[in-house]
């Protein structure tokens, strides 16, 4: 009789669980996401209380926006594959190896994300723009763009496939060699097949954000290159042209939706065998492997660390000649002066609180969204993955409007400061998703059921069988949530919000101003949310678990 | 069990009638609310306490919310406007007025020291009141046209010169306010209908390398050449020069302002339609333009105050140069031909 119960028990329990795993997620993303994206458009698209075609069509046929579409397209498909290609030898490092520094290198790759775009921008032109230190003025090409986009999103390579590479056993790559394969064949026909859900995962990811490219492309771009981002923002903040704005959202969907039910296609959902007693990474041995992992490690230098090397040259060179501080005590001298400058203790709590809201929140729907993208059936999951992956490939000027025209219904959340780090969670969820989910699928169902054999219920089994194999994912999630928290500026500037300035919003205000010295307050107001943003980073990786004892 | 028409809507009536009681109360301590919204721009500041002493004198807190830039501003205001997010927008620009207006944004109010502010700063009907102006200009960099070896220039004629060329940097109309007002400059001093107009100058400019930047920022911070960038000239403030001495560690402004060619922006402050609190809203309407806030606006904003009762800071007495006519558009032409200037000024830059 009591075990009659237990069996009952255990089966609603497990119904009830699948609701709420599907449920949580959908209902967070529909009112957030969906319900504020719905009314906009409609709003857009019925001008006079009547939908029109006329727009719509007046749209699809001009020239000026089909270019606009195309080099859209084709700069996100350029831009991801330069970044997986350059990114994918610094992730075999970092699965691979132990050296110098490994911990703080790896925190200091979500640098970039952090950076605001136009202090990017002064760091590239001090680079690659005309009288640039390489000489090479790549000003007004579109080479500046991708560039720009490979620094960028170098770490979401970097980062989730690394975590996953290191999972493979490389007892596989040895046996192939063994069996008298070269070098590049173990890579093709074994590495890269098993690495593909991460690869594609990481890639989707790296396209998103391409494909919405927004300050990069107004900063870095010239008038002939402007993305559907750029000009949904033109029409609707410069002409009010919400009609135009909304049918190139939609269009922007509809794209980034096709783009993403081929890469469902495409990903294959492969299991990995990942070996419990896997040996840890280990110093480069032989002469081939310092050689090739100096190499590596230099491109990354060439790649992140030289902007971000002369971003604090420049802080640290203030207007009155020399090398020194007082870019940094100006930050504190400003506010004093006059209150279109934030206090900067203010402005770093204030990031701080929202990127931890944010964190939590993107942590629990991403992880709930993966678990259930693992459990539910193939076809339901394909189609979830599609919409939980959507935040990203949508406008924020125009998830920012949706919030105004939506969010005062069932309460008035319109000037709630809980937006902030809401809209930070929406574009930090797909991370989550991301790195954790391939980790989940492959959880072998054996581990699983085995786990439920031995008596386990379904809550045990999580937490000692799943959640220490996926712990280390949740962990990449949540340090991307935190530095998309962090660094994030577009959206937080579309939502109607009391004052509560945020970093990257105080170095706006800088930004803002002629003279000297708040120029130099903002460089080095950047530096610093660059170390605390890598100081968080470090904390949260080091959740990460002992490397040695948890595998 | 009870989920017949007739049981849905008495439970509904019931949440109604307390929906309507709730309101009412909600009406009759209208005349002292504790609290009033402001709606503005991001680059809205004022010194610490000048805000409290509203807070002061009246009883009632100002809580500051900010909506990206003006534009963002007014479209947030508009698609609002069902179930406003303040009672008092400031920042709407003479670009964006008779947007708003023709939106139905404003309830009038005609503030008491209105007689104070120029003339030509007023709206017909007091829907919105002048609060700030400012003349947006080609700013030089003195050193820089030293190296140049260039005059500073007189004219915007003088700009599509071989002297000047390379030398302009100016922001995209289409997405920056300083880029719109000086288009609008532009089309002021070269008229349609001329047989050398506004279109034909900015061929010229563009024959003459000109640099296009996105916003005032990157202009002024990556391509002025007092930044360290490449070029001398660019589209700017007239008070961007005194700012150069307040915020710079010399005692001489490093730039100056051309006296041509300006045009004069200026922001308004008005009280949204829809607002449960218009008694309070007038209140801080004529708080804006009293002398607290006047005194304190050049320097926190970098622009005038429109009171002209007003004290200007010494900095801004002495670095400042007054700009001879500078171009005051009527904002219902702006509002008629917005769109289509930007859209024929995208055309040129990108042919």
């Amino acid at each position: 009789m009591d075990s009659d119960r237990t069996v009952i028990t255990l089966q609603s329990a497990s119904r009830v669980g699948r609701i709420a795993l599907v449920g949580i997620p959908v209902a967070f993303l529909g009112y957030f996401f969906l319900y504020p994206l719905i009314s906009i458009t409609l709003r857009g698209l019925t001008p006079d209380g009547a939908f029109s075609f006329t727009v719509v069509a007046d749209v699809l046929s001009d020239p000026t926006l089909q270019k606009i579409a195309w080099f859209t397209l084709w700069q996100a498909l350029v831009s991801t594959l330069l970044t997986v290609v350059l990114g994918l030898p610094a992730a075999w490092v970092f699965a691979r190896f132990e050296f110098k520094g490994k911990r703080v290198l790896r925190a200091a790759t979500l640098v970039p994300f952090v950076l605001p775009t136009l202090v990017v921008a002064t760091a590239f032109l001090a680079l690659v723009g005309p009288q640039g230190i390489s000489g090479i003025d790549l000003t007004g090409t579109v080479w500046i763009i991708l560039i720009a986009h490979v620094f960028y999103n170098y770490a979401i390579v970097v980062r989730g496939v690394s975590t996953y590479w290191a999972r493979i056993d490389p007892g596989l790559e040895a046996a192939a060699r063994t069996l008298g394969a070269p070098t590049w064949r173990v890579f093709t026909s074994v590495t890269l097949p098993l690495l593909r859900p991460a690869i594609a995962s990481t890639a989707a990811l790296v396209f998103l954000f391409s494909f919405t490219s927004f300050g990069v492309v107004l900063l870095l771009g010239d008038l002939a290159y402007t993305t559907i981002e750029v000009e949904i923002w033109r029409q609707a903040t410069a002409f009010l042209r919400l009609d135009i704005a909304a049918t190139l959202a939609v269009l922007q969907i509809v794209g980034v939706g096709i783009v993403l039910i081929l890469y469902g296609r495409y990903q294959r959902r492969a299991t990995v065998r990942f070996r419990q007693d896997m040996a840890p990474p280990r110093r480069p041995v032989t002469a081939r492997e310092r050689v090739a992992v100096g190499a590596v490690l230099v491109s990354m230098i060439a790649i992140m660390g030289i902007p971000i090397g002369v971003l604090i040259l420049r802080s640290l060179s203030p207007i009155g000649g020399g090398l020194g501080f007082a870019n940094y005590t100006a930050l504190w001298s400003l506010p004093a002066e006059s209150a279109a400058f934030a206090d900067p203790i203010d402005a770093i709590s204030n990031s701080l609180r929202f990127a931890v809201v944010a964190t939590l929140v993107a942590v629990a729907i991403g992880v709930l969204a993966s678990a259930a993208l693992a459990y539910t059936s193939r076809r339901v999951a394909s189609a979830f993955d599609v919409f939980v992956m959507l935040p990203l490939g949508t406008s924020a000027v125009t998830i920012g409007f949706g919030f105004l025209v939506a969010l005062d219904w069932p309460i008035d959340l319109r000037a709630s400061l809980i937006l902030i780090p809401i809209a930070h969670a929406l574009v930090a969820i797909p991370f989550v998703v991301r790195s954790t989910s391939p980790t989940l699928a492959s959880v072998q169902h054996r581990l699983r059921e085995a786990a439920a054999t031995l008596g386990a219920n379904r809550w045990k089994t999580w937490w000692t069988v799943e959640f220490p194999l996926v712990r280390r994912a949740i962990v990449v999630g949540a340090a991307f949530a935190f530095a998309i928290s962090m660094g994030e500026f577009g959206a937080t500037a579309f939502i109607a919000r009391p004052s509560a300035p945020t970093i990257p919003i105080a170095i706006f205000k800088l930004l803002g101003r002629p003279g000297g010295t708040p120029f130099g307050a903002a460089l080095a107001l950047s530096v610093i949310l660059m170390l605390i943003t890598t100081a968080a980073i470090l904390i949260i990786d080091s959740a990460r678990g002992d490397q040695r004892g948890e595998l | 069990m009870n989920h017949t028409p007739h049981g849905r809507m008495t439970l509904l009536s019931v949440v109604m009638m307390t929906a309507l009681a709730l309101v009412a109360t909600a009406c009759s301590s209208e005349s002292t609310p504790d609290e009033i919204v402001l709606l503005t721009h991001d680059s809205f500041a004022l010194s610490e306490g000048v805000l409290e002493s509203f807070t002061e004198a009246t009883g009632i807190d100002v809580v500051v919310t900010t909506a990206g830039d003006a534009g963002t501003m007014v479209n947030q205001a508009i698609l609002t406007q069902d179930n406003p997010i303040a009672d008092v927008i400031f920042g709407v620009d003479n670009t964006f007025i008779s947007r708003a207006i023709a939106n139905d944004l404003f309830s009038p109010y005609r503030a008491t020291a209105i007689d104070l502010t120029d003339e030509s700063l007023r709206i017909p009907g007091d829907l919105a009141t002048p609060i700030t102006y400012g003349d947006v200009c080609i700013n030089y960099h003195i050193a820089g046209l030293a190296e140049a070896g260039v005059p500073v220039p007189v004219s915007l004629s003088d700009l599509t010169g071989d002297a000047y060329r390379s030398l302009l940097v100016v922001e995209d109309p289409a997405t920056s306010s300083p880029g719109l007002a000086f288009l609008m400059a532009t089309v002021q001093t070269f008229p349609e209908g001329d047989s050398y107009d506004w279109r034909d100058y900015w061929r010229d400019l563009f024959a003459n390398d000109l640099s296009v930047a996105s916003d005032w920022s990157e202009a002024y911070y990556s391509e002025f050449t007092q930044n360290g960038g490449q070029r001398p000239l660019v589209v700017s403030y007239a008070s961007s020069p005194p700012a150069e001495v307040f915020f710079g560690e010399s005692a001489e402004a490093p730039t100056g302002s051309m006296t041509n060619g300006c045009f004069r922006q200026v922001e308004y402050a008005g009280i949204l339609k829809g607002t449960d609190h218009q008694a309070a809203a007038e209140q801080l309407i004529d708080f804006l333009l009293s002398p607290t806030v006047q005194n304190d606006i050049p320097l926190n904003m970098f622009v005038y105050p429109a009171n002209s009762d007003a004290t200007l800071p010494d900095v801004f007495v002495e670095f400042t140069v007054f700009p001879d006519n500078p171009v005051i558009t009527d904002p219902d032409v702006i509002d008629e031909n917005r769109e289509r200037w930007i859209q024929e000024w995208t055309a040129i830059a990108r042919s």
